[in-house]
This record gives C-alpha cells, structure tokens and sequence, in this order.
C-alpha cells in the first residue's frame, strides 16, 4: 500500500476506499479510464480536510485521492505529461488543484510548469497554495517563486502551506516583503505576521 | 426567508449584488451555462466560460456565504453557429463535474433544423449523465417554441420530473404544468413574468413544481426578484412553509435528482430574522 493511500485510510469509508482502489486499478490497466474518474473523488471519497485543524489551504480527503490515482498512471515522459495536462486543463477547480497536488509525486521534469503558472495567475486562494507545492517550490524560478510567495501574503494564504521557504528566501525576496510591509504601514493596514518569517530569517 | 435562486447568471454581477442576495436570504444558487451577449466565435471561448462556472465564479460565490452551483450547456442562440458546434464535443468533460447539476440552457431560439439537433444531442447527454434538464423558451414566438419543446423532451423518453421548462408566462404555463415537467419563472422588472402575476399564477396553480427565479444576468434585471416574490406571497396570503417551499424546497428538489446537491454547512438561520424586520420589502438593510 502507498504512503498516500495508507493516509487516506483514516479517512474512507468503506465504500469510498472500495471506489477508489477499484478506480487505481482500472486506471493502472488503462489510462483513458482517469478521466471520468477524476472529476468524481470527491463525490465518492469526501472532501474533508486531512488535517481538521489546518487553516483551509492543506490537503484535503480529494486531493490525496486524485494524487494517488495520478501516481496510478501507466504512463511516463511526454505522454504522462500530456494526460496530466489535460485533467488540469479540463479541470473544475478542486481538480486543478489535486493535479497540483500530485505533481512532485509522478517523476516528471520541467513539463508541467505551466500548470503551476497558470495557477499562480489565477486570484483562487487555493489554487494558488497548490501552486508553491514541492513540485512548484522546486522547480520554479527564483522570480516566479519570489512572485508566488508575495501573492499568498497578498491574498491570505499564511506562508506555512508554502514549501521550500526556509531554502529558498533570499535578499531580494526580504527586500520585497519588506517594501510590501511599508506600504501596508503607510495605508495604516495590517501586516501578516507571517511576514517576518522571511524579512528576518535569522528569527526561526 | 432562505433563498435558492435557481437561475442566475452571476458572472455578469457584481460583489455588491452578493452582499445583497446575502443579506435577502440567498444560500444558494444556480448559473446556467448562455450566451454573453456578445457571439463566441471559438469552442475555447466556450470551455473558459465553463472553467469559470465550475472554478472562479464558486470560489467567489464562497467568499459571501453562497453556494455557487451551475449548468452546463451549447445555448439555444449560439447553437446554430457552425463555429460553436464543436462545443457539444467537449461537454460530456464538464458534465461530470462535482457542481453541474443540469444540462441547460439548452430550447429553442429561432427554432432552426440547427437547434433542433443540438436540443436532441443535449437531452440524450443529460440521459447519459443521469443529470435534470433545464430548457430555455424563446422570446419570440414563445407558445409554439415550449409546445415543440415539450414535444421534443417527450421524444427523448427523459421523465418530465427531471425536465425544467423555463421563462414561462400566463400563456406557457398550463401547457408545461399539463405535460408533469416543472415550470420555471424569470421575475424581471420589466418583460417576462413579475411577482404580482408570479402570485397570481400561484394561486392559480398551485406551489408544486414550480420554480421562481431571478435569472439575472448582464441585462436589465434585479437579483433580489426572488426575495421580492417571497414577500409578495406573504403580503397575499401565502404561509411561510408556502414561500419556503417555493424558494428553497423546490429547487432544492429539482436540483437534488442530480445527486450533486452540496449544501452541507449552510448557515440558514438568520434570515428569517431579517425577513421578520421587513428588510426584504423595503430593499434596506
């Protein structure tokens, strides 16, 4: 049993976790089978947060789901890619977001960048907290993650859903949300608290 | 008063109508798929749209306490344009998505052989995908467009409990209550139906399958005609359980065949607070 499927147990009912490893095997023997698929985790699986104490922006009961039926996949390379892209594409927002989930699950490379900007373009909170996964984290360039780390202080999304935060702040990064701060002071608003998390990295 | 306004095109609305369906009662609602006004001349055009329907327009729907679900459909007026006919392709991907809980706007405009075969393809995708029907009448000629309407759902074998029959007026209205679908009104303030000839026709036929609506949309309309028809009802006679029944029960019913309903979690209890105030009647808050 994968990681991801024994966290789901706790999760399922026996007729969701039914529904689901039938829905990873017929997958495994045909590819084409995830698309009716994908759309219906939530409907069968629930949509429940992972972790009930979490802010709105972690993982929930449907993305580990639609994670787990990518990683189901009898594809690699440029084909996997391409049928990734096209449940994005295709995608309501809940399953645009559990391909994001998935992405640092399934071996790709630089291929499905695209997905993770066109998320980071997009004003939906949680798409955008989907983004900045691992995979996002990883491969983004330094711009384009530095931009993505602003968006979620922009929109609400607390910086503990990004990943790879404490490695990839940088100068510029502190140097940005430090100009941020003064303008949120100078509009007499408020500043996230998370903010210092990287205008002052030596603060851990 | 809780409110599920069954047709409304929130993508042509503003975050100020939201707060004011809000603060009337509304809880939930449905977007039918239609036309923007101006022609698409693309499929992509189309398949934006839809990604809109089911991604942004619910996330922003959320941001106000309302939940956002919607229909997904080629409309009447674009469907004779060989330049959209691609999109009946690519409808069967949104029609398995969590919030479509109908097939619509699908009819008759200008009652051309080109809408004939779009409507007849619609409705046996709506088979296909066990999903409820919600058919748009037309404008002009608007007698002859719902009996053929009928006609062609008859045709299909989908029950007519499954099928909505819409924009009705005093002259559609005993046809479709005849043929077992249900009937759906657009209060408007000015053309199609409004809530004193809504209250009239209640009166007249009964609350059972009907459906009143705002269809709001980019034209001369008013989100808040579903609240508006409620208080009319109360100010004739109608009992809170008859308004509620109406505006909730109803399309909470029709909807519900879809098995795709979501309205776990709603906070329902604080309009009927605002209704006892009179708020609604008044349009002040």
């Amino acid at each position: 049993m994968s990681d991801l499927r024994r966290i789901l147990d706790a999760h399922l009912t026996e007729s969701g976790a039914q529904w689901l490893d039938a829905a990873a095997e017929r997958i495994a023997a045909d590819a084409g089978a995830i698309r009716p698929l994908f759309p219906a985790v939530g409907r069968h699986c629930g949509r429940a947060p992972l972790d009930p104490a979490a802010d709105g922006h972690g993982w929930t009961v449907d993305d580990a789901g639609r994670a787990l039926l990518l990683t189901c996949l009898p594809l690699t390379g440029p084909a996997l890619a391409r049928e990734v892209g096209d449940l994005y594409r295709y995608g309501d927002a809940a399953e645009k977001r559990g391909v994001l989930r998935g992405l640092h699950l399934l071996g790709l490379g630089d291929e499905a960048l695209p997905l993770v900007h066109d998320a980071l373009r997009t004003n939906d909170t949680r798409l955008i907290a989907a983004a900045l996964g691992p995979y996002g984290a990883a491969r983004l360039d330094p711009h384009a993650y530095r931009h993505g780390v602003l968006k979620c202080v922009f929109t609400g999304v607390p910086l503990a859903a990004v990943a790879g935060l404490r490695e990839r702040r940088d100068a510029e990064l502190a140097r940005m949300f430090t100009a941020f701060a003064r303008e949120r002071v100078a509009a007499g608003r408020t500043v996230p608290a998370d903010v210092w998390l990287v205008t002052d990295p030596e603060e851990d | 008063m809780r409110i599920f306004d069954p047709h409304i095109h929130m993508t042509s609305r503003t975050t100020d109508d939201y707060e004011a369906m809000y603060a009337a009662g509304v809880r939930a609602l449905v977007e039918p798929a239609f036309w923007l006004g101006q022609p698409r001349t693309s499929v992509g055009s189309f398949t934006d749209y839809f990604d809109g329907l089911v991604g942004w327009e619910p996330f922003r729907a959320g941001q106000f306490g309302i939940r956002h679900h919607c229909t997904i459909a080629l409309n009447p007026k674009e469907a004779g344009d060989p330049r959209c006919r691609g999109v009946l392709d690519v409808l069967p991907r949104y029609l398995a998505k969590d919030g479509v809980v109908a097939v619509g706007e699908i009819g008759y405009d200008a009652m051309t052989p080109e809408e004939d075969s779009a409507f007849a393809a619609q409705l046996r995708l709506a088979v296909e995908h066990d999903l409820p029907v919600l058919v748009h009448t037309p404008h002009r000629d608007k007698a002859l467009g719902t009996r053929r309407s009928l006609e062609m759902v008859a045709e299909s074998g989908i029950p007519p409990g499954r099928v909505v029959i819409d924009h009705l007026n005093e002259v559609t209205v005993g046809l479709v209550h005849d043929s077992g679908c249900w009937m759906g009104f657009s209060i408007y303030p000015d053309t199609k139906m409004d809530e004193e000839r809504m209250v009239r026709l209640l009166g007249e036929y009964g609350t059972d399958r009907m459906l009143v609506n705002s269809a709001a949309d980019w034209g001369r309309s008013d989100p808040l005609k579903t609240a508006r028809t409620g208080a009319a009802m109360l100010a004739a006679g109608f009992t809170e359980d008859d308004v509620d029944k109406v505006l909730w029960r109803n399309p909470v019913a029709f909807y519900g065949q879809s098995g795709r309903l979501d309205l776990g979690g709603i906070d329902i209890a604080e309009p009927t607070a605002t209704y006892a105030g009179n708020s609604v009647l008044r349009g002040e808050r």
